[in-house]
């Protein structure tokens, strides 16, 4: 069912766009430096009328254009990250695969350390207190003089004294 | 008629689902054996009659009854008949079918073969059965009927979808299910032992292999959607943290995590109230799972809310369901004693860590796969939460599980030596720190992770090795006494180092693939050469071909390295005339565990045509190392204790005095 739907998907867009692959030999630029940083800026962004695709993966003619667009912008000698804030004021968070830190997703990113830390804690204070409660249980029903002396008697093997006792 | 008689068929089985419901619990009550022993009857016969209806709709798929509005929607004629059987599951109406008749077949599978049970809780757990599949039969019929007529017939279908017209829709669907429905026994198992507020190791015991058969298949259905996703969506890409594969993931994820918990409860009494939860949690996701993807939530918040009617039924079943029993949950497992006590360092504790890591995994993966929904309907915003994200947060997350991983199995129970362990695990260690040199000695590029990685891969197992080697006591002992010990070990210790071991080779797999992998896209004229990680692939012609319900156009490569010729790659692109379609058939070679992958785009005016070409290093490892998983859970679900069952004496007395 996994599949089904995202191919139910892929096959949407292929529908809608002569099929055609992601990556177009025309598409590729001459300096192999500057073709791989637009790869990776590729893989990290989305393309908008696709689910879930980065418009590295993606067919439609969007994920083209902005192909095109990425390039474009680092052909003109801009870093990664004047491309990225070009793409987020042109289209917003929206166009990032991997939301920035903000307010609007403190949970999604905080999420994972928190669960982790207070799950950590959480069991070592479970723990202490399920030692506590087990040296408790352990110290109630404490021996009596008399028992003690047994044990003593019993361990030092001095068998006499327990039979006659 | 046979679309009725299925249809009414599905209508008996509703109202035995009922009758199974509540009967039994009635008489766990009234502690009356009888009505207790009608969940048994209620179980088979409603699997027969939702096995009837499934196979109703089968028949109309096979024949091709275009008067059938899903048949007609999804099947054709010329198709072959594979894929008119596989297309019964290749679309909403006929996938719950599917759900609902796997569903149907646990129940019955535990009312046929839960004989060592006691009786008030085979009654309890058939009748939670009961509910869920009531639930499940009351969606299909009011509002996803397949059997549905059509006016007036038309002559031709409209095929089924051509990217699903492949083998991968027998396989993958049916697995995925098995898996996703089987964790509804372990969710059963957990209401009934709260309903009843008894809970103890043998309840473990009679779990467990329910949650492992669920756990093999779902751990094999999503191996196999992964494998199919990459030879047929024709990018390569074999993972794309698609929110429909993270609804498979975190069934999977919390359902291992439980796997793991349930051996610390049946075997030390402790983590009683836990493991519940992971039971509940486990079969939740799957109820989860099944809402993202068969409410159209996911495609657009706005498409789900213009027409809400299946996402409203399946988000109450979700709500009903999972509040439910977490409701119960909470006011009964404070009764429920906490068992044995265990140091921190010890097999208990780590297979708590293991919990922890994994739970922390599956939390990570619900907020990614989640938050951006509840954003957008809550403040209307979108953002996009894709591979990027997860590949920094719940990538991380396995470092330190894979790490403590080894440990594991060689810590003693109660309390651990790590010291010990430590120095018995050297062997392994080394082996992963010479995999780390020869990595890095070796390859040039890439991540400078990649290589620990791999050696992090070389170190499960290795370790898993060295827990077998330490039980045998290999190389100690003569080879002759150590393989008649081998022979002895319990199957359960040979399941866990075989998956162990497959989790390894997965990373090892994963590693590779996305380190080193090459490509090569242009064009090509025929007789051109691409030259690819030291192979040359030439062009030699492109055909045209007509397939039964399909035209393709096919390329012929011929795959040479260093002048010898390897052989030949054929990958094509059809064109389904009925849905006006095509798919890309990817050409693959493999070469031991790494693969060549061709695939053909479009074709230019001069007779050319784009290719897109990989080379993926041990790409096959990724899923070899879920299959030697699912091997590793075939082999402790033939264990001795899990075929035996619980001793048969505390049958005996719990039979006569059922409820408490």
């Amino acid at each position: 069912m996994t599949r089904i739907v995202a191919s139910l998907i892929a096959v949407m867009f292929l529908l809608a766009a002569p099929l055609a692959h992601a990556v177009q030999p025309d598409e590729i630029m001459k300096d192999p430096a500057q073709e791989g940083r637009a790869r990776n800026l590729s893989k990290e962004l989305r393309c908008m009328v696709c689910q879930n695709q980065s418009i590295d993966d993606s067919d439609a003619p969007l994920a083209r254009d902005l192909r095109l667009l990425v390039r474009e912008r680092i052909a003109t000698g801009e870093s990664d990250k004047q491309v990225l804030d070009f793409l987020v004021a042109r289209y917003g968070e929206f166009v990032l695969l991997k939301p920035r830190l903000n307010l609007h997703t403190l949970l999604l990113w905080l999420l994972t350390p928190l669960v982790l830390i207070g799950g950590g804690v959480a069991l070592l204070f479970n723990h202490r207190q399920r030692r506590k409660a087990a040296a408790f249980d352990g110290a109630a029903p404490s021996l009596s003089a008399e028992e003690e002396a047994r044990l003593q008697a019993l361990i030092s093997g001095d068998a006499s004294s327990e039979k006659t006792s | 008629m046979i679309a009725e008689a299925g249809h009414y068929a599905l209508v008996l089985a509703l109202a035995l689902a009922l009758i199974q419901s509540t009967v039994p619990i009635i008489g766990a009550r009234l502690r009356d054996p009888a009505l207790m022993n009608v969940a048994r009857s209620t179980a088979l016969v409603q699997l027969l009659f939702a096995g009837l209806s499934f196979l109703a709709l089968t028949t109309l798929y096979v024949t091709s009854d275009f008067s059938v509005a899903n048949v007609f929607e999804n099947s054709h004629s010329m198709k072959p008949l594979l894929y008119k059987i596989t297309g019964v599951w290749g679309n909403h109406e006929g996938s719950m079918l599917l759900w609902v008749s796997i569903l149907a077949l646990f129940g019955g599978l535990v009312a046929a073969f839960g004989n060592n049970l006691p009786l008030s809780l085979r009654a309890h757990v058939l009748a939670v059965q009961g509910w869920i599949a009531a639930a499940f039969y009351l969606f299909i019929l009011m509002t996803s009927n397949p059997f549905l007529r059509l006016a007036q017939p038309p002559l031709e279908g409209r095929d089924l979808n051509p990217v699903l017209q492949d083998i991968g829709l027998a396989v993958h669907p049916p697995m995925l299910y098995l898996g996703y429905v089987g964790f509804s026994i372990a969710f059963s198992f957990a209401v009934a032992a709260l309903i009843e507020g008894r809970i103890d190791a043998a309840w473990a015991r009679w779990v467990r292999p329910w949650t492992l058969v669920a756990w093999i298949f779902l751990t094999l259905g999503i191996a196999m959607g992964s494998y199919w996703a990459y030879y047929e969506l024709g990018w390569g890409g074999w993972w794309f943290w698609d929110p429909v594969e993270n609804a498979s993931l975190m069934p999977w994820l919390s359902g291992t995590a439980l796997l793991h918990s349930a051996v610390v409860m049946e075997k030390r009494n402790a983590l009683k109230v836990w493991t519940i939860l992971l039971a509940i949690l486990t079969f939740s996701l799957s109820l989860l799972g099944t809402f993202l993807v068969r409410s159209g939530v996911l495609t657009s918040v706005h498409a789900f809310a213009t027409d809400p009617t299946r996402g409203v039924f399946i988000l109450l079943i979700l709500c009903l369901f999972i509040g439910g029993s977490l409701t119960l949950y909470m006011w009964r497992a404070s009764s429920l004693k906490q068992g044995g006590l265990f140091a921190p360092i010890s097999r208990e504790g780590a297979l708590v860590l293991n919990n922890l890591f994994l739970t922390t995994a599956c939390a990570t993966v619900f907020i990614g796969t989640l938050y951006p929904l509840a954003l957008e309907m809550l403040t209307g915003e979108k953002i996009s939460v894709g591979a990027p994200f997860f590949n920094l947060t719940f990538g991380p997350l396995f470092v330190p599980l894979l790490l403590a991983m080894p440990f594991g199995p060689l810590l003693a129970w109660k309390r651990g030596d790590l010291k010990g362990v430590t120095q018995r695990l050297m062997a392994a260690g080394i082996a992963a720190l010479l995999a780390v040199a020869l990595v890095w000695a070796w390859t040039t590029g890439g991540a400078a992770l990649a290589p620990l990685a791999i050696g992090l891969g070389v170190f499960v197992i290795a370790g898993s090795i060295v827990d077998i080697a330490e039980r045998t006591m290999l190389f100690r002992l003569p080879f002759g006494v150590a393989f008649r010990r081998a022979r002895g070990l319990p199957r359960a210790a040979w399941g866990t180092a075989f998956a162990h071991a497959g989790i390894g080779v997965a990373l090892i797999g994963i590693v590779c693939e996305s380190t080193w992998n090459t490509e090569y896209i242009g064009t090509m004229q025929p007789n051109d050469v691409a030259k690819l990680a030291g192979y040359e692939l030439t062009l030699k012609d492109v055909t045209q071909r007509q397939g039964p319900n399909f035209r393709e156009s096919l390329a012929r490569f011929k795959v040479t390295r260093g002048g010898d010729e390897i052989g030949e790659m054929t990958p094509s692109k059809r064109n389904f005339a009925a849905r006006q379609s095509s798919t890309t058939e990817a050409a693959l070679l493999s070469r031991g565990a790494s693969q060549l992958y061709i695939s053909l785009g479009e074709e230019t005016a001069g007779g050319g045509v784009a290719v897109r070409m990989y080379h993926k290093p041990l790409v096959l490892m990724i899923w070899w190392g879920p299959v030697l998983m699912a091997f590793g859970g075939l082999l402790s679900l033939s264990d001795r204790r899990l075929r035996v069952g619980a001793p048969k004496p505390a049958k005996a007395s719990r039979a006569l005095q059922p409820a408490e």
